[in-house]
């Protein structure tokens, strides 16, 4: 069955080497960690998964490195099926949480070991343009408890780098660092693989990490991929609850969808009339969640003009106000009996308003998305 | 902490003054148990077994010795026991070796694929010890005897002529009272403290560090010997140690299992010392021996490149 599915994906992109999971499955004892997924991971591209903890998602990554057996499905490196390989056959490398450098070699022989266990024989200079493409040729001869995290991370990445692996794995491996170095290590990270033209799948539960590395990010929850695609549109365009809640912040306002009618799907939310954009529509009938990110909702107190409103909702007052620097973050209590969270860009232009007072909030009809009422409205928030 | 102008420093004094103080001086009192254990037991014997291994050899325990600096005593000693020197060294040394296999995949077993019998197959390790050591010493007397299955299995196997080829038995196709029985007694008898520190060393392997091994292209076996094994070497050295110098001073197996020929210096000392009251040739014989020990172990240690254990 899969020679046929081959022979058309073959002929669509001839000699690619895209990473290709169908039906994979991932069974424990007392629970399913990855539920019959399919994944293409296009060649030379910077993949993120991204769910939270316990979504499956360092499983999948496991069985694409061999480290795991799947409890059914398949994965093909282009047209090659690796499913039941050993890890050491695969051309594929990890960069693990943990980085897991053997403690008892130096920093050089850690960069050389997937050479020397290939047969390479001479490593000396590939090593040495490795550390230097980490930055950490000064270091060659420590061994990697003197290092500190940021490097023991980069060692890490050199060590599966240096193997010119057709797929490089990372596991969280940004997790330990603290928030500074971590977004230089993104960036670096970013760079190398620009730099290298390798596929990168990058597993983290970051969704800024993701949003801002990766090509394509697909959002991984109990064992399936909620949604897959590019970091804007995931965002602006978000499927389900758990992506709206998991990626960034939503207002989910409950709605009475009236209907589809042509390109706009109609919604009663709250006694007035809403219209969503037809591809932001997910669902066409009964009740609805409409969905509009904090920072799209404008906000004035009341009778004052709004710039650029679309339909304009009276009678909410402020219940919070947090001011975060590049912008404002306030809670607004609508008529309904729901808060609404609304971000402002501090642009000076207006004083910061204050708690208790009345407002009126808008946003413009296209950036709102409808969702299917039959989900939780809160998946996907996490409470930290 | 806070030491305001206005408030009297004595408290303060006091207590930063004196903490320092007894804080050392509880360090002394936990030492003292141990000194004088060290001091009874170790340097007062080690003292006047130096000074025995000195006396003038014409003295007897009737008459009693006489001190003379009599440093003969020692190229006497060498001289003349030199084969059962070199053949507890040889002895020790293959027994070490033999627990180093054995006590390995062990180890091995029991840190890695054991699961939850962990804790069942580490009392079963030690369960030998509930049991006195001249009893299971002498218990191969009657699982070796020259009657019994073991030889008669070894026989129908043609096992004895492979040990008699390479001269672990003599031609006789027997196994008791040959260097095969008293290696073997040997073996039997230090394994757990091989075993031991080589579990304590690989269970403290991380199995991430093998994980990363194998996706790193080593295969199983080359991961072992580039990660498992060199991480476990501490515990290696600690079992050779533990395992090697008692080894080499043990006189019971080859008492029981061995015969004249396979006499050990810890016979030759235990005979001297008991049997013919020779205090100086014992004494010099055992300070060689102890000589001869800490310098192999001390070449032992540099080579594995594991200086923190001593």
């Amino acid at each position: 069955m899969s020679q046929a599915a081959e022979a058309t994906t073959s002929s669509v992109r001839s000699g690619s080497r895209d990473l290709r999971l169908s039906k994979l499955t991932k069974e424990f004892a007392t629970f399913t960690a990855v539920k019959s997924l399919d994944l293409v991971v296009p060649q030379g591209q910077f993949f993120a998964l991204l769910g939270p903890s316990g979504c499956g998602k360092t499983t999948t990554l496991r069985m694409v490195a061999g480290l795991d057996t799947p409890t059914s499905g398949t994965i093909h490196l282009g047209d090659t099926e690796v499913t039941y390989e050993k890890p050491y056959k695969r051309p594929v490398n990890t960069v693990f949480q943990s980085y897991a450098l053997f403690p008892h070699l130096s920093i050089a022989d850690n960069v050389a070991f997937g050479l020397k266990r290939r047969g390479v024989k001479d490593v000396k200079q590939q090593v040495a343009d490795m550390l230097d493409l980490v930055e950490l040729t000064s270091q060659a001869h420590k061994k990697p408890n003197q290092l500190s995290g940021g490097q023991q991370q980069r060692v890490a990445l050199a060590r599966a780098l240096i193997n010119k692996p057709e797929v490089l794995l990372l596991d969280e491996p940004l997790g330990a660092l603290d928030l500074k170095l971590r977004r230089g290590m993104q960036l670096e990270l970013k760079r190398i693989q620009t730099e290298v033209g390798l596929t990168f799948v990058h597993v983290t539960h970051d969704q800024e990490e993701a949003m801002t590395m990766a090509d394509t990010v697909a959002v991984m929850n109990q064992g399936v991929i909620e949604q897959m695609g590019a970091p804007s549109e995931l965002y602006e365009n978000p499927r389900t609850t758990f992506v709206a809640n998991f990626l960034g912040q939503s207002n989910l306002i409950a709605g009475q969808i009236e209907g589809r009618d042509g390109d706009r799907v109609t919604v009663r939310v709250q006694g007035s009339l809403a219209s969503v954009r037809g591809e932001r529509a997910h669902s066409d009938s009964g009740e609805g969640w409409l969905g509009i990110r904090p920072e799209k909702v404008l906000i004035a107190e009341t009778g004052q003009p709004i710039d650029a409103p679309g339909d304009v909702i009276t009678g909410g007052y402020i219940t919070d106000v947090s001011f975060v620097g590049v912008s404002t973050q306030y809670r607004v209590m609508m008529p309904w009996g729901q808060e609404l969270m609304v971000f402002e860009q501090n642009t000076g232009a207006r004083p910061m308003l204050p708690v208790g007072t009345k407002v009126d909030v808008s946003w413009r009809p296209e950036f709102a998305f409808l969702l299917d009422a039959s989900q939780d409205a809160k998946a996907g928030i996490e409470e930290d | 902490m806070t030491s305001t102008a206005g408030v009297p420093p004595v408290s303060t004094h006091d207590t930063t003054a004196v903490k320092p103080r007894g804080r050392k001086l509880t360090g002394y009192w936990l030492i003292l148990p141990g000194a004088i254990w060290l001091g009874l037991f170790f340097v007062i014997p080690f003292y006047s077994l130096v000074s025995a291994s000195l006396y003038d050899p014409a003295g007897s325990v009737l008459t009693g010795y006489e001190m003379t600096w009599h440093v003969a005593n020692f190229a006497d000693a060498i001289g003349q026991y030199k084969v059962q020197i070199g053949r507890s060294l040889l002895y020790a040394g293959s027994a070490t070796a033999l627990c180093l296999v054995i006590g390995y995949v062990l180890a091995y077993a029991i840190a890695f694929k054991s699961g939850r019998w962990k804790n069942l197959m580490l009392v079963l390790v030690i369960a030998p010890f509930f049991t006195s050591f001249l009893l299971r010493t002498l218990s191969w007397k009657l699982i070796l005897a020259d009657d019994g299955w073991v030889v008669d299995t070894a026989q129908a196997l043609h096992l004895t002529n492979v040990l008699n080829l390479i001269g672990l038995t003599s031609t006789d196709d027997r196994l008791l009272a040959t260097p095969f029985a008293v290696i073997a007694g040997l073996t039997y008898n230090f394994l757990p403290f091989m075993v031991l520190p080589l579990y304590a060393s690989l269970e403290k392997v991380d199995i991430r560090l093998i994980e990363a091994s194998s996706d790193l292209y080593a295969s199983p076996i080359r991961g072992f010997f580039k990660v498992t094994f060199p991480l476990s070497l501490p515990g290696v050295v600690a079992g050779t140690l533990l395992t090697f110098i008692p080894a080499a001073g043990d006189y019971i197996n080859a008492e029981l299992l061995g015969d004249t020929n396979t006499r050990m210096v810890g016979n030759v000392i235990q005979n001297l010392f008991t049997a013919q009251g020779d205090y100086a040739a014992a004494g010099a014989l055992s300070v060689t021996l102890m000589v001869i020990i800490v310098g192999a172990v001390l070449v032992y240690v540099r080579t594995a490149g594991t200086e923190e254990l001593v």
